[in-house]
C-alpha cells in the first residue's frame, strides 16, 4: 500500500510501530508536492528544509518516548492565514507578501506540541473572503479532482493538498463555510467546531464573531483526533471556552440508533442540483437503515442568513483589515506623498477586489446613518437565527443536508457574479451566524466525477453528535476515491 | 447696548489610569523604556493578535464612578472606534459608546461665586495610543508604541460650567477624587490627566445653546483658562459680526495664545463605532459594587472636615493641605510620629509651600519622606537648632530627603543651650556696647536686636535666640 | 434596482476605508453596492421590533487578566517586519499635529 493512502492516525500507528520513520512520511509527502503542485497550487509555501528537520527532531522525540499522541510524526499543511513563527504569513495577499510573524497561532502551537510536522502553508481566498480559492494573490488552487474546477474556498488550497495527498491532513479556518464548502468539493472531511472551542488568537481575522479554526483530513476518525489536539481553552482569546465535555474521539461510534436527525425542507427547494440532492437524501436513509430517526421540518429564516451574514462580515472585515496600512508590516507602496496618500495607494494596490468590495461594503453599513438600518438590522436577524435553530435543537441532535448546492464549479464561473457566489453559502453560513458545529464528508460522486458532499449541523458544544452520525455514515459508505488523482 | 453672553462649557476628561499593566496586555505602562520596549503584539496591531481585559482597569473606573455620584453600567461592553492614525496601530480604538461603565453622576464644586453641581454625563474605558515623534530635519515622523493601550477612562461631563473658574474648580475636584482612590496621578503637564473642553456661547437668558467648538491640547489649568477666554471671545466676535460658529476641534497654541482648526478632508469624523467581538461583555454584580464602595478612602471634603474637628486646623489650612492626597498623607503620617499636627502644619503651609513655588513642582514630586520630616519638626520645635537652620535643614530635606538629625550634628549646628557660656558671651557683648545699652534704657527697644545679632555671631549661629533674648533682658534689667 | 449609490458615497466610503478607486473601479464598485443592499435589504422585511441585538454568540461575560506584567521588552519582535525604522522606532510619513 502506497504510504500516501494511510490516514494521519494510521500513519502515526505506523511511525510509532517503527514501520515507517517521521522523514520517510515527510519525504513521501515532499515528494508528492514536486510531482502535484505544478497541477494543483496547494500551498503558498513548502518549507522543505524546516520540514525534514523538524521530522528527525520528532522522530527523536518519538523514540526517548517524549511524543506518543495520535498525530505524532504526521506531516499537516497550514491555511496562510494562521501565524507561524517564523515563516511566510501572507492570507495569499499581496498586502502581507513579506510578513514573517513572531509568534504563532495557538492552534498551531497544539499541533507542534503534539508532534506535528509543518510542512507549509496553503493557499486560500484572499483574507479567507471567497468561495473559490481564486481570488489569491498567488493565482487560483485547482481542485485535484478535476483541474477544470474550484476546489472551493476559501481553505481552497488546505482542501485540495489533502485530496492531492500534499500532506495527511490540514488546518483550515471557516467564517461562512470555508472549511466544510471546499472539504465538499474535494471529496475530504472538514469540521467547523463550535464557535470558541478552537483558540482563534495568531488566527488572522477575518469576520472575528464568526471565524473558527477546523481540520480538513481524510476522515471522521482523523477529524475527531485533529480536534481533540488543537481545541484548547486559550487565555490569550477572550472568546475561547473551556470544554469539559470529554474527547471527541470518544464520539467515534458506529451506531446512530435513537439519533434524531432532522432534515430542513427550506435545504432541498430551488437551486439544488438534483445529482446533489440525491445523494444527500440517499446518506440520510443510510442513516435512517442505521436506527437513526429521520424527519423532515421547517428550518424558516434560511433566505436571511446570507443578507445578515454578509453584512456582519463586512463590517468586522472592515474593521479588522485596517490594521493593513504599510506602517508596520507588509506592503508599502513605493512612491506617496504623505500620509493619507501612502495609505491609499498601499491598500488600493496591496488588496484584490474581492477584499476591497467588502471592506466597502463593510464600511459603508457602518457609516453614519446606516448603522441601525444595516449592521444593527442584521445582529437582530441573527438573534431570530440564533433562536430557530435552538427551536429546531431541541427536536433534533443532528440537522442534514447539502453543503452546497451544487458540486465545484468551474474556475472562471463564479466570480463574474457575487452575489451568484454568495448564494452558494446558503447552507453553510448559518452555523457561522449561531455558531453552531458543522462537518462535512463525502457522499456521493456526481456524473461529472465529482465529489457530492454531505453537512451535518449539531447542536452548540454538541460536536460529539454530528461525529457520531458522520462515522457510522462513513462505515456504512465504504471508500470514495478520486479516479482522477490516480491516473 | 451690547448684547450680553454667556460661555457654555462641557469637558471631556482622560485619565491614564494606575494600572501595572496596559488594559489589554501584560505590558509594563511605566513611564521611560526604550522606544517600543514595552509592546507586545496585542499593543502593537500584530495580525492575528487578540485583546483580553485586565480587571483593575474596570475597578478603578467603577471606583472613580462611585465617587463622582454615577450609576454604574451593570452590565457594559466595549466597541471599536475606527479612523486611520499611525499611533492607532489597529487603526481603530477599543473604547465604549453605547454601553459605558459609567453613566449620570455630578460632583460638588465651589467657587468664589458659590457652591454647584456639575453633571457627569458618563464615564468609559479606552485604550491609549502611541506617541509620535516629530524630527525637524527628517521628513518622516517616528511611531513609539510604549503608551498604546495604556488604560484610560474618559470622563464627559454635562454642559454645566459657565465659567473657566468653575472649569479649573471642576477639574480640581475630579484630581483630588481620583489621586486618592490611587486610580490616578492626574498631572496635567505629564499628560495623564488631559481635558478636552466644549465652548458655546449664547446670549443671557437664551434657551438653545449655540454651536460649540472642541478644544484640545491643553495642558495645564492656566492654558485651560486662556483658551476659554480666547475661544468665548472669538465666539462672540463671529457672532456679532453675523456669523455663524463653526461646528469643529480647534488646537490650542499657548505659546501663541490661539487656536486653530483641525480640519482635513481626509478625517471624516465617522468612526463606524460597533461592538468589540474580540471582548466579551463586562458583568458588575451587586457585591463587586459594593466591594468596590467598602473600599473607598476618606475624600478630600470628609478629610478636611476632620482636620479641623480633631487637630483644630483652621479652615484655610485644611483645605490646602488635603487638596493633594500626598501632601494629607504626609501630614497624618508626620503627624503620627511626633504628635504636634500644628507644627506639621504650619511648616507644611510655610516653608513647604513656598519651596514648591520656588522649585515650580507639585506636592506629587516631592521626594523626602514622613520620617525625616517629622524629625525636623521636632528639631525646630524642641529648640535644638535655631528657626534659620531649621529653615535651611528643611531645605536639604525637601530636596534630598537627608536625615536632619545626623546632618545638624555632622555641620554642628546645633543650637548652643548651655546657659553659663552664653552668659558670659552676652555679658562680654552687654561691656563692649555701652551705646546700645543707653539706647535700650533710653526706650529704643531696637538695640536689643542688634545686642542679639552681636552673640548670634559671636555663637556663630549655634544658640537659641529665645533664650539669648531671655537672657538679655535679665541683664539688661538686672 | 432600489438602492443608487451616488459618486459622493463611493468616495466617502474610501476616505473611511483608505482606498483609492479608479474610475472603472469605481463604476464597478457603485453597481456591485447597490446590488448588495438591495439583497441586504431582504432582512427589511422581517419584524425585528424588541429583538436584541445578538453581538456575542454565546452569554459569556467577564473574562479578565490580572493586573501582572507578563511581557519583557518586545521592540525587536515590534520592528521585525517595519518597512521603515530608525532609533527603535517605526518611520511613518511625516505627521503635523
Amino acid at each position: 500500500m502506497d504510504i500516501l493512502d494511510l490516514t494521519a492516525v494510521e500513519l502515526s500507528q505506523k511511525i510509532k510501530a517503527k514501520e515507517i520513520t517521521v522523514v520517510e512520511a515527510t519525504k513521501a509527502v515532499l515528494d508528492q508536492i514536486d510531482k502535484k503542485e505544478e497541477s494543483y497550487n496547494c500551498y503558498v509555501t513548502v518549507d522543505k528544509e524546516g520540514a525534514l528537520e523538524r521530522a528527525a527532531k520528532v522522530q527523536e522525540k518519538i523514540d526517548n518516548g517524549e511524543l506518543s499522541g495520535p498525530l505524532a510524526g504526521v506531516p499537516v499543511a497550514i491555511k496562510d492565514n494562521m501565524c507561524t513563527k517564523g515563516m511566510l504569513t501572507t492570507c495569499s495577499s499581496k498586502i502581507l507578501s513579506n510578513f514573517i510573524p513572531t509568534f504563532s497561532s495557538q492552534a498551531v502551537i497544539n499541533l507542534e506540541e503534539a508532534g506535528a510536522v509543518i510542512i507549509g502553508k496553503t493557499n486560500m481566498d484572499e483574507f479567507a473572503m471567497g468561495s473559490t480559492s481564486e481570488t489569491s494573490y498567488y493565482g487560483p488552487t485547482k481542485n485535484p479532482w478535476n483541474t477544470e474546477h474550484v476546489p472551493g474556498g476559501s481553505s481552497g488550497g488546505s482542501a485540495a493538498a489533502v485530496a492531492a495527498k500534499e500532506c495527511y491532513y490540514a488546518l483550515g479556518s471557516d467564517t461562512g463555510g470555508s472549511i466544510r464548502q471546499p472539504a465538499g468539493y474535494c471529496g475530504v472531511v472538514g469540521l467547523k467546531p463550535t464557535y470558541s472551542t478552537v483558540s482563534r488568537y495568531g488566527l488572522i481575522a477575518y469576520g472575528s464573531s464568526l471565524d473558527q479554526i477546523g481540520p480538513l483530513c481524510k476522515d471522521v476518525t482523523d477529524c475527531a483526533t485533529i480536534l481533540d489536539v488543537i481545541a484548547s481553552h486559550d487565555e490569550k482569546d477572550s472568546t475561547s471556552v473551556e470544554r469539559k465535555d470529554g474527547k471527541f474521539t470518544d464520539a467515534l461510534v458506529n451506531d446512530v440508533a435513537g439519533l434524531k436527525i432532522g432534515i430542513p425542507k427550506d435545504y432541498f427547494g430551488e437551486g439544488l442540483d438534483s445529482e446533489v440532492k440525491e445523494a444527500v437524501l440517499a446518506a440520510a436513509k443510510v442513516l435512517e437503515e442505521k436506527g437513526a430517526i429521520v424527519e423532515e421540518f421547517d428550518l424558516s429564516l434560511v433566505d436571511y442568513a446570507i443578507p445578515a451574514y454578509y453584512t456582519i462580515a463586512s463590517a468586522e472585515a472592515s474593521s479588522n483589515l485596517e490594521r493593513f496600512d504599510g506602517i508596520k508590516y507588509g506592503y508599502r507602496t513605493e512612491e506617496y506623498e504623505g500620509l493619507h496618500n501612502m495609505y491609499k495607494k498601499t491598500r488600493s494596490e496591496g488588496f484584490g477586489p474581492e477584499v476591497k468590495r467588502r471592506i466597502m461594503l463593510g464600511s459603508f453599513v457602518l457609516s453614519s446613518g446606516y448603522y441601525d438600518a444595516y449592521y444593527l438590522k442584521a445582529l437582530k436577524v441573527k438573534a431570530l437565527i440564533k433562536k430557530a435553530f435552538d427551536d429546531a435543537f431541541a427536536k433534533y441532535d443532528v440537522i442534514l443536508g447539502p453543503v452546497a448546492p451544487t458540486t465545484a464549479p468551474k474556475i472562471g464561473e463564479s466570480l463574474s457574479d457575487p452575489i451568484k457566489m454568495y448564494l452558494g453559502d446558503v447552507y453553510t453560513i448559518s452555523a457561522n451566524l449561531a455558531g453552531l458545529p458543522g462537518i462535512c464528508l463525502p457522499c456521493g460522486i456526481d456524473s461529472k466525477g465529482l465529489p457530492i458532499g454531505l453537512q451535518l449541523l449539531g447542536d452548540c458544544f454538541k460536536e460529539n453528535n454530528i461525529i457520531r452520525a458522520a462515522y457510522t455514515y462513513e462505515q456504512a459508505r465504504g471508500k470514495i476515491t478520486n479516479k482522477g488523482l490516480e491516473a | 447696548m451690547a448684547r450680553e453672553y454667556e460661555t457654555v462649557i462641557g469637558l471631556e476628561v482622560h485619565v491614564e489610569l494606575a494600572t501595572k499593566t496596559k488594559i489589554f496586555c501584560g505590558c509594563s505602562t511605566a513611564f521611560g523604556g526604550a522606544p517600543n520596549s514595552h509592546t507586545c503584539p496585542v499593543c502593537t496591531g500584530m495580525p492575528g493578535s487578540l485583546p483580553v481585559l485586565n480587571k483593575q482597569v474596570v475597578e478603578y473606573a467603577v471606583a472613580v464612578g462611585l465617587a463622582t455620584n454615577c450609576k454604574i453600567t451593570q452590565y457594559c461592553k466595549f466597541d471599536r472606534k475606527n479612523y486611520f492614525y499611525p499611533d492607532n496601530p489597529q487603526n481603530y480604538q477599543i473604547s465604549q459608546l453605547y454601553l459605558p461603565i459609567c453613566r449620570d453622576g455630578k460632583v460638588e464644586i465651589t467657587t468664589d461665586e458659590g457652591t454647584k453641581f456639575v453633571g457627569i454625563h458618563e464615564i468609559h474605558m479606552e485604550e491609549d495610543a502611541g506617541k509620535l515623534v516629530h524630527d525637524d530635519w527628517d521628513d518622516c515622523s517616528y511611531v513609539d508604541y510604549n503608551r498604546s493601550g495604556v488604560p484610560l477612562i474618559e470622563i464627559v461631563s454635562e454642559p454645566d460650567m459657565r465659567s473657566a473658574k468653575e472649569v479649573i474648580a471642576y477639574l480640581e475636584k475630579l484630581r483630588t477624587t481620583i489621586q486618592y482612590l490611587g486610580a490616578s496621578d492626574c498631572k496635567l503637564n505629564e499628560g495623564s490627566m488631559r481635558a478636552d473642553v466644549n465652548i458655546s456661547v449664547r446670549e443671557v437668558g437664551a434657551k438653545e445653546f449655540g454651536t460649540r467648538t472642541e478644544m484640545k491640547n491643553l495642558n495645564s489649568f492656566k492654558a485651560i483658562a486662556r483658551a476659554i477666554e480666547n475661544e468665548r471671545a472669538r465666539q462672540i466676535d463671529i457672532i456679532e459680526e453675523g456669523g455663524q460658529v463653526v461646528q469643529e476641534t480647534r488646537r490650542w497654541d499657548d505659546n501663541k495664545e490661539y487656536s486653530y482648526a483641525m480640519r482635513s478632508k481626509e478625517d471624516a469624523q465617522d468612526y463606524r463605532y460597533f461592538p468589540e467581538p474580540d471582548l466579551v461583555p463586562v458583568s458588575i454584580s451587586d457585591e463587586w459594587i459594593e466591594s468596590i464602595r467598602s473600599n473607598q478612602p476618606e475624600f478630600k471634603d470628609e478629610k478636611k472636615k476632620r482636620y479641623m474637628d480633631e487637630f483644630g486646623l483652621p479652615e484655610y489650612d485644611a483645605d490646602i493641605i488635603t487638596g493633594s492626597k500626598k501632601m494629607a498623607d504626609m501630614f497624618e503620617e508626620a503627624t503620627a510620629i511626633c504628635g504636634k499636627p500644628k507644627k506639621v502644619s504650619n511648616w507644611l503651609m510655610g516653608e513647604t509651600m513656598r519651596l514648591l513655588k520656588d522649585r515650580d513642582i507639585e506636592f506629587e514630586d516631592v521626594k523626602f519622606d514622613a520620617v525625616n520630616f517629622s524629625k525636623l519638626v521636632n528639631l525646630a520645635d524642641e529648640g535644638k537648632v535655631n528657626n534659620q537652620v531649621a529653615k535651611e535643614v528643611f531645605e536639604k530635606v525637601f530636596d534630598e530627603n537627608i536625615d536632619p538629625e545626623e546632618y545638624v550634628k555632622a555641620n554642628g549646628l546645633e543650637s548652643n543651650s548651655d546657659a553659663g557660656e552664653l552668659k558670659e558671651v552676652i555679658q562680654k557683648i552687654v561691656d563692649a556696647n555701652p551705646q546700645s545699652v543707653e539706647d535700650y534704657h533710653n526706650g529704643k527697644t531696637k538695640a536689643i536686636g542688634f545686642l542679639v545679632g552681636q552673640t548670634m555671631k559671636e555663637m556663630k549661629g549655634k544658640a537659641n535666640p529665645a533664650m539669648i533674648n531671655q537672657i538679655l533682658t535679665e541683664i539688661l534689667n538686672g | 434596482m432600489a438602492n443608487v449609490i451616488s459618486d459622493e458615497t463611493i468616495d466617502y466610503v474610501g476616505i473611511l476605508a483608505k482606498l483609492e478607486l479608479n474610475d472603472e473601479e469605481k463604476e464597478q464598485a457603485k453597481k456591485d453596492m447597490a446590488s448588495m443592499l438591495d439583497y441586504i435589504d431582504k432582512l427589511g422585511e422581517l419584524d425585528t421590533t424588541g429583538v436584541e441585538p445578538m453581538s456575542h454568540v454565546f452569554a459569556v461575560n467577564n473574562v479578565f487578566r490580572e493586573d501582572v506584567v507578563t511581557n519583557g521588552d518586545g521592540s525587536k519582535d515590534t520592528l521585525a517586519n517595519a518597512p521603515e525604522e530608525k532609533n527603535n522606532m517605526l518611520g511613518v510619513p511625516k505627521t503635523f499635529d
